[in-house]
């Protein structure tokens, strides 16, 4: 008789594998604005299908908790339900055996406390807070909204300068964005219901790269009136284009000597190769921005100057300068900002790392823009210098993934202590403390240094990315509020008791994305419009291709293709290539069309103007 | 032209025609329920679905457009079970009592369910009643919403007012006052467009009929019944009677057999309105009061309510003059009772009208020496009138042509045109111009404000005097007029505005047609009586003149400022929430 048999999931158990995974993206395809408590509702009955039924809290108890918050959903409850609910999912919590009671329990309990006004309005009201305004999901989530199945479906059918155009109906930097833009519109494609999102930057590139030059549309009708804009970059220059296009003049007031702010002067040629990005400048340049170089705004011309010479003031300054890391040696030869070296780049100062080995301390994408950047200028050895793990870095995956392929080393768990130099002052090693991962604090890992000695990280260059600082200070002299460096422009980016001054951008919100900025430069255009006394709107007259009746089979998603490391890094020129444009045609076939079938068709599908 | 099969049929249509467009053509019928033509094409309930061959899941006739080679299937069988089940399912939540329903044989769910044969429901029916308050005029019943979204869409887009609106999301969607607002709350026009575009009976009109029921029996109740100009031109339309048949005249009858005791006329006080309103306005006008904004023709209680609640700073441009319905409970309650030598107490005085928001007018108070009450105390809407024929089973084939009751009793073409858009300007100006020169213009010299247009303006010149009309209907029309108006892009004197597109006629009071609109014929036939009308302008009434002379002395003298005059800001309306 044999004693042991291989175990082998039946059907019934590889279907369910199956379902998970399903679940699972729809999970992650989740349309905003749903009821909260509906959901909650729903994961619960999830978590109670899991229970083995051995115990009872969960196999009892998590029942109950469905039956009660059903109550509520139902118009069944009193306010007292509320506090029954957290009572029971509080003990419950408490007398579970294991993790599949606790926690379900836990995921309820959250929602009492997190959404607790919901659960009074249905009590109080019969009615959901929650309500679904901007259902097509790539749309919804782009701070630009700008119309995305729109653009597929011109790409599709191979107009890809009327794609530019409808693109530049809400962001003026298509070739920008179709380079380096953290598509946040993917991360809920609906598509991912069905196999993956749709690779909708790819996509934008195709565009972008087949569309030649496509010229702005005509301005309206000069107002006469004249707008300041101080700081060149995405956001700035985004609002000078729209307000160009409604008729006001704008003069942009840029330090550098050339525009386009961190797109030029802070990502790398090799991402956003700066030929590109010219082509959204001279786009933007061409609806008759006028522009004066090399002003500092507050010792060259004061910002009350400005407020007499023009109808209104925008500030747009981004967050340029860098943060410290405050250990000893900081003032050692050979530390610098990651700011500071990539600007100097950007200028042409290509210097020469030669048989260097450098630490790059930080770990988002600035870091990797800098470790990237050390490579390519000759570094013998570049290592990424990080508290966390590689998991908890906040860069974008692609960046690490890119970084180490062109052989960044990895120092993770390692905080930096003081820096080493000789007697001419010339740093020679990085002191770090290892560190060990703890205990997960509001959502991220936290980490504690671990009775290990500190380790000795041989160094010639040490380049600090840790985050960007405001040169907010001539604005708080002029009465702009300022907090933490922060210029605090409320949410239609202006400053109660200060008519005709606005702000946007980076300066406003601390160092986001690009699309944020453009975001910014929308608002601002339209509030400045207002403002002046107008109500211009800016719309598009490319005509969208119909939906196509197709059944849509599950189907792989295009990536785009990237030089080989070992080449790409022996060089600045641009490293990510574009799609085919068969393999082109086939992705944007894969859209969903949100826009025409499902909420969309009725409510908030298509911004045709703003 | 695009090239296409339906059910084995070619047939060759422009460009951009719909799948259910281009099977109509060729007597295709395709079942549809959420689908209102260029107001819901959104494919909601999934009813019109058909086949196109070659691909396997269905797709919605309502929102596609034929594609050359398309061949589509209306019949095919995993069309006919799709249809069938989708019907099943909509039933499932469906309050099906179809014989307490007010909508029961004019219902685009019931109809569609029969013909489809429909004689099980294999589903748990799972139907939510929500509380609604019974004492509004607009009401909704939860239980039989099918979530087609039409309301939410027409008020939207057509009347501009967003006051449905999707509520919850998953199964417990559900259609509701939109921002989380009670009705009561809201600044609902109450114009009644969202009850005749359902396709079922969850919105309706207040019922009332039992009400005036009762008024009817009560011995120690004197009734009085006035007829208002819009139900003339529709009341036999759910009643099998044609438009030459379905004269006013036979609305007295049957009024009197349900055991009214006077029926009047509202034609008559739309001439007294032209009176107050006509002399109201050379006065304002001359006076310099409307150099910078125009005044605002009062008759429309939808548009009182959407200026009060949207434009409350424009309030003061109304035309104080009460509507004719308000003119007329005044009038039977002071003039008519004294000289019937009766109690205005006694007097019930109901009206019929093409309209809900008049039931909401209704509520307007009348303070005449010792009497303090409304001026009106019932009102019903063309449909309940003709609910109340049916429920009386009186034949309105064999119904033959009352008269109107003394002293009341005439009323002239100009008063009955009000019901149409344009046709409060029109009877304004015909008099207008007596009043300035002295002499009758021709009946038709103003006949360029009328039409269906949603904003029409002219300009005319009355002995000199320039005067810069305009005329709106719809309120999504009136919206984009009044912001052009505030903000200086135009300019006018005097501005007609009803709150239903084409005016009264297509009042949400009107019986309804699923996907008809019928304003612009039941306008028509408002012009052709006015063209046969004995008498077409409002001055040469000889019953409003006689009321001046007997009861009112002049227009705008102290006894009609008290009777016929009202304050607009007697009365609170909820304000519009802040538009984004």
């Amino acid at each position: 008789m044999s004693r042991l048999s291989i175990q082998t999931p039946d059907r019934a158990q590889l279907v369910v594998e199956s379902l998970y995974k399903d679940v699972e993206n729809r999970i992650a395809a989740s349309p905003p604005g749903l009821c909260p408590i509906d959901m909650s509702l729903s994961f619960l009955r999830l978590c109670h299908a899991q229970t083995c039924g051995k115990c009872v809290p969960c196999r009892v108890g998590l029942g109950q908790l469905a039956n009660l918050i059903e109550d509520v959903l139902e118009g069944r409850a009193t306010l007292k339900h509320i506090d029954l609910i957290e009572k029971t999912a509080k003990s419950i919590e408490m007398a579970a055996d294991c993790a599949i009671g606790f926690e379900a329990a836990n995921m309820v309990l959250k929602g009492v406390q997190g959404f607790r006004e919901d659960y009074v309005e249905h009590i109080t009201n019969g009615r959901c807070i929650a309500q679904m305004s901007l259902p097509v999901p790539c749309v919804s989530l782009c701070p630009a909204h700008v119309d995305i199945p729109g653009y597929i479906a011109l790409v599709k059918e191979g107009r890809y300068a009327d794609a530019v155009r409808l693109i530049r109906k809400d962001n003026p930097f298509p070739t920008t964005c179709a380079h380096i833009c953290e598509h946040p519109c993917e991360a809920r494609c609906r598509r991912n219901m069905k196999d993956t999102s749709i690779n909708i930057r790819g996509l934008k590139k195709v565009a972008t790269e087949n569309a030649g030059i496509v010229p702005p549309p005509e301005c309206a009708p000069s107002t006469g009136k004249k707008v300041a804009v101080i700081g060149g970059g995405p956001g700035g220059l985004t609002s000078a284009y729209y307000l160009q296009l409604m008729g006001h003049q704008v003069t942009v007031y840029e330090m550098q000597p050339r525009l386009g702010g961190m797109l030029m002067y802070g990502i790398p040629n090799y991402r956003l190769p700066k030929d590109k990005l010219q082509e959204d400048i001279d786009a933007v340049l061409a609806t008759g921005v006028e522009v004066v170089h090399g002003k500092r705004i507050g010792t060259d011309v004061s910002i009350e100057e400005l407020q007499q010479q023009y109808d209104a003031v925008l500030v747009t300054i981004g967050a340029n300068t860098d943060r410290k890391l405050g250990i000893e040696g900081e003032d050692a030869n050979g530390v610098m900002s990651a700011v500071q070296m990539l600007r100097n780049v950007g200028y042409g100062n290509k210097m020469d790392y030669t048989g260097k080995k450098v630490c790059v301390i930080g770990g988002g994408n600035v870091a990797m823009d800098a470790v990237r950047t050390s490579i390519r200028l000759g570094a013998e050895k570049t290592s990424i210098v990080y508290r966390r793990r590689m998991a908890d870095m906040t860069a974008l995956p692609a960046e690490i993934e890119g970084a180490i392929a062109e052989g960044a080393e990895l120092v993770s768990l390692k905080a930096p202590l003081k820096i080493e130099k000789d007697e001419d002052n010339n740093v020679t090693g990085l002191w770090v403390q290892p560190q060990m991962i703890s205990l997960i604090k509001g959502g991220r890992a936290s980490v504690k240094a671990t009775s290990e000695d500190p380790v000795l990280l041989d160094c010639d260059i040490i380049i600090v990315a840790i985050g960007q600082a405001i040169e907010s200070e001539p604005f708080a002299k002029f009465g702009l509020p300022v907090s933490r460096g922060r210029i605090q422009a409320d949410e239609t980016a202006s400053f109660e008791g200060m008519p005709g001054v606005f702000a946007g951008g980076d300066c406003a919100t601390g160092p986001a994305t690009v699309i944020r900025a453009i975001q910014a430069g929308k608002v601002t255009a339209a509030n400045i419009d207002e403002y002046l006394g107008y109500h211009h709107t800016i719309s598009c007259d490319v005509e969208i291709p119909l939906a196509e009746l197709n059944d849509r089979p599950q189907c792989g998603r295009v990536e785009l293709p990237e030089r080989e490391a070992c080449e790409r890094k022996k060089d600045f020129e641009g490293c990510e290539g574009c799609m085919t444009k068969e393999e082109a045609y086939q992705e944007a076939s894969k859209c969903l069309r949100c826009d025409h079938f499902g909420y969309g068709i009725f409510k908030g599908g298509r911004e045709t103007l703003w | 032209m695009v090239n296409i099969t339906i059910n084995h049929q070619a047939i060759s249509v422009p460009d951009g025609t719909t799948i259910m467009e281009a099977a109509k053509l060729i007597g295709i019928e395709i079942p549809k329920l959420c689908f209102l033509k260029d107001i819901n094409e959104i494919g909601a309930c999934r009813v019109c679905v058909v086949e196109l061959v070659g691909k396997r899941r269905l797709i919605t006739a309502c929102n596609n457009e034929v594609k050359e080679g398309m061949e589509i299937l209306t019949n095919s069988p995993k069309v006919r079970e799709s249809r069938k089940n989708t019907v099943q399912l909509l039933l499932s939540e469906h309050d099906f009592k179809c014989a307490t329903c007010v909508r029961s044989k004019n219902c685009t769910l019931q109809d569609i369910a029969n013909n489809l044969g429909l004689v099980d429901l294999p589903f748990q029916q799972k139907v939510v009643k929500k509380p609604w308050s019974p004492e509004f005029p607009l009401q909704r019943d939860s239980s039989k919403c099918v979530k087609c979204m039409r309301c939410v869409q027409i008020c939207e887009k057509v009347q501009g007012l967003n006051i449905w609106d999707v509520a919850n999301t998953g199964s417990r969607t559900d259609v509701d006052v939109s921002l989380n607002r009670k009705i009561e709350d809201a600044d609902c026009a109450l114009c009644g467009q969202c009850i005749t575009h359902c396709p079922v009976g969850a919105l309706s009109e207040r019922d009332d009929t039992s009400k005036a029921f009762k008024a009817f029996a009560d011995p120690d109740k004197v009734t009085v019944v006035q007829i208002a100009p819009a139900v003339r031109a529709a009341w036999g339309e759910s009643l099998g009677l044609s438009r030459e048949e379905a004269t006013v005249e036979k609305i007295i009858t049957a009024l009197r057999m349900m055991g009214a005791d006077y029926v009047f006329d509202t034609v008559f006080t739309a001439d007294l309105t032209i009176m107050e309103e006509g002399n109201e306005f050379l006065k304002r006008l001359t006076e310099g009061d409307l150099d910078k904004y125009p005044m605002f023709t009062s008759c429309c209680p939808g548009w009182i309510r959407f200026i009060k609640s949207q434009y409350p700073e424009m309030v003061p441009q109304l035309s104080t003059a009460k509507s004719p319905q308000q003119m007329f409970g005044a009038t039977t309650k002071t003039y008519f009772a004294d000289k019937l030598g009766i109690d205005p107490e006694k007097i019930f005085c109901i009206s019929i009208m093409p309209c809900t928001a008049k039931k909401g007018e209704r509520t307007m108070e009348l303070y005449y020496k010792e009497f303090a009450g409304n001026d009106v105390d019932l009102v019903l809407t063309t449909r309940e009138l003709d609910r109340m024929i049916k429920r009386d089973y009186i034949n309105p084939k064999t119904l033959t042509d009352g008269t109107f009751d003394d002293p009341l009793k005439v009323g002239t073409g100009a008063g009955v045109i009000f019901g149409a858009t344009g046709g409060v300007m029109e009877a304004a100006l015909r008099s207008a111009y007596y009043l300035v020169t002295g002499k009758n213009p021709k009946a038709d010299a103003f006949a360029n404000v009328r039409g269906m247009e949603g904003w029409k303006e002219a300009t005319f010149d009355i002995n000199g005097i320039e005067v810069k009309v305009a005329v709106v209907s719809g309120l999504g029309n009136t919206r984009k007029l009044m912001n052009a108006i505030k903000r200086g892009e135009v300019k006018y004197h005097f501005v007609e505005v009803m709150a239903c597109p084409g005016g009264c006629v297509g009042g949400g009071g009107q019986p309804i047609h699923e996907g008809q609109e019928l304003a612009n014929v039941r306008g028509a036939n408002l012009y052709f009586l006015d063209q046969n009308a004995q008498l077409r302008f409002s001055h040469e009434n000889p019953s409003v003149l006689k009321a001046y002379e007997e009861y009112f002395g002049e227009p705008l003298s102290h006894k009609s400022h008290s009777i016929l005059h009202t304050d607009h800001f007697a009365w609170d309306m909820p304000l519009a929430p802040k538009r984004r």
